[in-house]
């Protein structure tokens, strides 16, 4: 991180305390305090609860698919079940983990990297949380209707969702809307934020990366969740009211729904990983003692691969059947976006170069990120070759690419990003032991899951089916193996959670790790209620 | 140099690697299938070249990276340099990967333009996925037929064991010619399919109402397997490909047979018109039929599957006094669901069978018998 | 219960009962929220423009392969001997339609610039009145811009009453225009039943119009 934040004028009242409380602001108790709180922390720590219950809930669900699927055969779920785990546990990921633990991270870390009070619009930070646990209250007890719940995967192709899906259809698009809806509040909540509310000073080539990844995901978010919303209505009129977007005998077409839904869906996946590389760009400086290697080129490669994200959906669907010129520019697009995605690895790689590295439990996770991502990146490189993606197309090798980004990628920053700011978020140490046998066991048990994937994916296994041929059954088991032992190695994590939130370990000070700089590290640990009510000065 | 010397570890270390790549031969369990075509000999040749690409760029990145963790690690006592920007190296880091993605795109697009040849084919067959199976028509004979899953449920269920091609065999594959140009049209009658086999590295959607075209010239004889490759919803698993690539010679013999068995068939089909079945034939044939057709989805006991697949114990359709609405459903489907036409896919006989069949099990006691000539008086609105 | 909290409570409250959400003090905040909701509603609203937008596109590229489902205008041209064009006619009914429908010519060969008429029967065997629409596809798509149809059943709703049946034609011609290596190309209808959407006015013509039989075998 450039930038210069040596001198800071925090809010005398907000310094020397060790308390939660400071003195002229009261924190309501119990649980009213969650359910009206507008201040930004505690917003935060309930989004990163919600992101954490639907990791487990949605991690349940992939262990159902990993049962089933341990050997060839049908022995412990129901095709029409299993179709269903495979839907709401990619729902459950993508919209109630990993972007919610984004959401929760900017809640608690934006304002106090850009010396604010808060978020720029408290209340409605309130409002875009609690509406998720109602969304996925109404996704969760689709399950329960009669006939299931959405069993068209989290892609819900039409027709398959629209003519030919269950009663169940409405409650998904209910729920999705609500998803849509609160995402986008939280995303206009965050633009207005770094808008209006940074200290004076604080330019915007010098704010911390974490920051200005959210500000480019935000705008990601604008841009691509109405679409989603608007390709869910869809859904919702052609089943329910008798419009035809995607039937042909209206004169619709179905390949039109995914041209609609990769145009937000490929967007999406850079709104889950464009905060991974920002909390990844914290880090990797902090215990390499060394300043983020090329600050502005790590902005500007943020910056194009955002946009060329809305150019590339198509690079989802060379199968379709598209004329060969579409094929050729979508793929020579697709290529050109792992320019900027290398400069970010070439720039971590060298800020570590001749720094003083430290492995602290942050870090640990950091390296495993920057290696694993980088695997799925170049996976990911493969199947943007439209000629090979004919042969890779739906098929265990893409699940293997989209887990490498989507697990070891975004969820492990996100692990990353706790195990860096929790000390500063309870003022204690975590229990560095567990977190050891956290990464330790997760590291191993993600690639023994992962990476045979590759493998059955060139054999020849499709995604999404129950049961498969006897040649990829040995896999399988290991796969199933890794996805059980990834699965339980969670639990770990949990209870370091569960000890750090009850303020065991040891108190550490202020800025936590010898390296870090910033102005989260130059405010009290645990952070106080309130931080920079008189926003601090950055040179 | 220290660090060529770490890359260079790093290679040796990943040899094994390598060798189990390259004996990655036609059946592979972790590889891609060079393939039995010019095209799918290509494709597999782009992406072992895309795979040592991306293997060289991860050692050489992950040994700088690795070299830097042990060397400039700060408990060997590392001082950190205070540099955060270097212009030429940014720009080198820029321009290089763009030269080595010119190097890719090159050979992937001359491979995507040999796919796309529009020359005349010697062969078309119209494919047409339907949940869940395959139908094959070859537009310049009068042959067509209908391909599911020759593995027996109870395999699946895990009550006997499972043979060597299991889930990857059909009742009837669709046949081809060696050294041929055939083109696939394809199509779909319900939900979108894709018709994938990777021997011939065809892939292509089977969209509801369009029609989508591929083309194969298969170099070998032989048994090709493949799979459904979209989700299409329950049976999505359960729907193989299977291609056998004859000798033209051997080819034109089959499909000469095809025809005078289409054609015994329906003769067949006339002859059984005039006969009337008993009670008892019809029961018995329309339990078997009901049991490898209807079943899946109606489940045997015919009580469906709540919310997903009606009953047919019990129902209006299947106890009502116009037997015409059942016929009507079994002859032609049911639009917007995976009630599909059975016109083709059972005789009139098997078809009379199992009406009678679903009219008078569990519970269903209408007494009810109806004979080939009753569907064929509907089905040509007589 | 201390002011500070009831003071929170009923912020809170005022957010719930949708009261601006931007306090008042902060007028900087509004307006940046309003553009912002402008971009969503915008995009939202982009979202459905991409249906026309695609069609469009489709018309321009032909990616869909679907033809104009208008009629063109004859203009006489002259007709490129120099090359024959086959066409392949394959028809299909959709699940639940009970129509027989066949092609009367399976395949034409014309030169580009020439018009050729086929002709499709249909018979309704089912006991009931069907509107039914056709709906074409044509492999590979780029041909599709290229055939001009001046006459063609699929432009409209075709009525047929229990039994009846009938010949529908089809009229077109190629545009000489045509890429040079396409020497061929399939087109596909396939019917779909529509009865359930029609308008009731067309069901009631259907049903009033007298039962005629002009199938010409």
């Amino acid at each position: 991180m450039s930038t210069a934040t040596d001198t800071v004028n925090t809010n005398p009242d907000s310094h020397g305390h060790d308390s939660h409380d400071d003195h002229h602001h009261h924190i309501p108790k119990g649980l009213m305090r969650w359910v009206l709180t507008t201040n930004h922390k505690d917003i935060g720590t309930l989004y990163l609860w919600f992101a954490f219950i639907m990791f487990l809930v949605g991690g349940a669900m992939a262990m159902v698919i990993r049962a089933e699927l341990f050997q060839p055969g049908l022995q412990i779920v129901e095709p029409n079940f299993f179709n269903q785990m495979t839907t709401v546990h990619g729902l459950i990921m993508v919209f109630g983990a990993v972007m919610p633990a984004f959401t929760g991270l900017a809640n608690w870390l934006i304002p106090m990297m850009i010396g604010a009070p808060d978020m720029a619009l408290p209340r409605m930070n309130n409002w875009s949380f609690w509406i998720l646990p109602f969304a996925f209250l109404i996704l969760l007890s689709s399950l329960f209707v009669e006939g299931g719940g959405p069993a068209f995967g989290w892609t819900f192709y039409a027709p398959l969702s629209t003519t030919y899906s269950g009663d169940s259809t409405a409650l998904f698009v209910f729920s999705v809307h609500i998803m849509g809806i609160s995402s986008i509040m939280g995303a206009i909540n965050v633009i207005v934020t770094i808008f209006n509310m940074r200290a004076p000073g604080m330019t915007y080539m010098k704010m911390p990366l974490f920051v200005w990844t959210w500000l480019i995901t935000a705008f990601l978010l604008i841009a691509v969740m109405p679409v989603l919303a608007g390709v869910v209505t869809m859904v919702l009129t052609d089943k329910y009211f008798g419009t035809s977007f995607f039937d042909a005998a209206g004169g619709g077409d179905p390949v039109l729904f995914q041209h609609i839904f990769w145009f937000f869906g490929h967007p999406e996946v850079y709104i889950m990983i464009l905060p991974a590389f920002g909390i990844i760009s914290q880090i990797v400086p902090t215990f390499s003692r060394k300043k983020l290697f090329g600050y502005a080129s790590m902005v500007y490669a943020t910056a194009s691969i955002a946009l060329l994200s809305f150019i590339v959906w198509a690079h989802h669907m060379f199968t379709t059947g598209m004329p060969v010129f579409a094929e050729m520019f979508f793929m020579i697009a697709t290529m050109i976006i792992a320019v900027p995605t290398g400069v970010k690895v070439f720039n971590w790689v060298a800020t570590m170069w001749r720094g003083s590295i430290s492995f602290e439990i942050p870090m640990l996770f950091a390296i495993a990120f920057i290696i694993l991502f980088t695997i799925g990146g170049l996976s990911g490189l493969m199947l943007a070759i439209t000629p090979v993606d004919f042969q890779y197309h739906d098929t265990y090798f893409v699940v293997a690419h989209f887990h490498y980004v989507l697990v070891t990628g975004a969820v492990f920053s996100i692990m990353a990003a706790v195990y860096y700011w929790l000390p500063k978020w309870t003022g204690r140490m975590f229990d560095i032991t567990l977190a050891k046998w956290h990464f330790w066991c997760s590291l191993i048990s993600v690639n023994v899951l992962f990476f045979p994937m590759h493998f059955v994916g060139l054999a020849g296994m499709p995604r999404r089916i129950p049961d498969y041929a006897l040649q990829f059954a040995d896999f399988n088991k290991w796969i199933s193996v890794g996805g059980f032992a990834f699965g339980l190695s969670q639990l770990i994590f949990l209870a370091l959670v569960i000890k750090a939130c009850r303020k065991k370990g040891e108190k550490v000070s202020s800025q936590v790790w010898e390296g870090a700089e910033g102005l989260e590290w130059e405010i009290p640990s645990p952070a106080p209620y309130h931080t920079f009510d008189t926003p601090p000065t950055v040179k | 140099m220290k660090f060529l010397q770490t890359a260079f570890g790093a290679l040796l270390l990943s040899t094994p690697i390598m060798s189990l790549a390259q004996s990655a031969s036609e059946r592979s369990n972790i590889n891609l299938r060079p393939g039995v075509t010019d095209i799918s000999q290509q494709v597999f040749g782009l992406h072992m070249m895309m795979f040592w690409i991306c293997v060289a760029i991860a050692v050489i990145v992950f040994g700088v990276m690795f070299y830097a963790m042990i060397k400039h690690r700060k408990s060997a006592g590392a001082k950190p340099a205070n540099f955060h920007e270097n212009v030429k190296v940014e720009i080198a880091w820029t321009v290089v990967p763009f030269l080595i993605l010119i190097a890719m795109a090159v050979p992937a697009a001359s491979t995507l333009l040999d796919m796309e040849d529009v020359s005349k084919p010697d062969l078309t067959v119209l494919v047409t996925g339907s949940q869940w199976k395959w139908h094959y028509k070859y537009m310049d004979n009068d042959v067509e037929f209908f391909s599911t899953l020759a593995t027996q449920p109870e395999q699946i269920r895990n009550k006997f064991t499972k043979s060597e091609n299991y889930l990857l065999e059909v009742d009837r594959p669709l046949v081809i010619p060696t050294g041929k140009k055939v083109r696939f049209l394809i199509t779909s009658d319900d939900v979108i399919h894709s018709w994938w086999v990777p021997d011939f590295a065809v892939k292509k959607d089977a969209n509801p109402g369009f029609i989508n075209e591929a083309w194969t010239n298969v170099n070998e004889p032989g048994v090709y397997r493949g799979q459904c490759a979209e989700l299409c919803g329950k049976d999505h698993g359960f729907m193989p490909v299977v291609v056998i690539a004859m000798e033209p010679e051997e080819y034109e013999a089959w499909i000469v047979e095809q025809e005078a068995i289409a054609q015994r068939a329906r003769e067949e089909e006339q002859r059984l018109l005039a006969m009337n079945m008993s009670m008892e034939e019809l029961m018995t044939t329309g339990k078997q039929v009901y049991d490898s057709v209807c079943a899946a989805c109606h489940m045997p006991n015919g009580e469906g599957l709540a919310g997903v697949f009606p009953a047919i114990k019990g129902s209006a359709i299947a106890t009502g006094d116009d037997l015409n609405p059942h016929i009507d459903i079994i002859v032609y489907g049911k639009a917007g669901t995976a009630m599909q036409s059975f016109a083709k896919q059972l005789t009139m006989s098997e078809i009379a069978a199992v009406i009678t069949y679903q009219r008078n099990a569990w519970g269903n006691n209408t007494g009810d018998m109806v004979q080939a000539k009753d569907i064929n008086a509907v089905m040509n609105g007589e | 219960m201390s002011d500070k909290q009831m003071q929170t409570e009923e912020q809170t409250s005022k957010a719930i009962e949708g009261q601006p959400k931007s306090s008042a003090s902060e007028p900087k905040h509004g307006k940046t929220v309003a553009k912002l909701l402008f971009v969503v509603v915008g995009m939202f609203g982009f979202g459905f423009a991409l249906v026309p937008l695609y069609e469009v596109f489709c018309e321009i590229t032909g990616i869909n392969g679907k033809t104009n489902d208008e009629a063109a205008v004859y203009v006489p041209i002259d007709v490129d001997t120099s090359r024959t064009i086959t066409v392949d006619f394959i028809t299909r009914t959709n699940t639940g339609m009970p129509w027989e429908f066949e092609a009367q010519t399976k395949r034409v060969e014309v030169n580009p610039g020439e018009m050729a008429q086929v002709s499709f029967y249909v018979k309704n065997p089912a006991s009931r009145d069907i509107i039914a629409q056709a709906i074409p596809s044509v492999t590979p798509g780029t041909a599709a811009l290229y055939v001009n149809k001046t006459e063609c059943f699929c432009f409209k709703h075709q009525p047929l009453k229990a039994g009846d049946e009938a010949v529908m034609p089809m009229t077109f011609y190629i545009d000489p225009q045509l890429p040079d290596n396409i020497s061929f190309f399939t087109l596909q209808y396939t019917l779909y039943d529509i009865t359930a959407n029609a308008d009731a006015s067309e069901v009631v013509a259907m049903s009033n119009a007298p039962n005629i039989i002009n199938a010409n075998n």
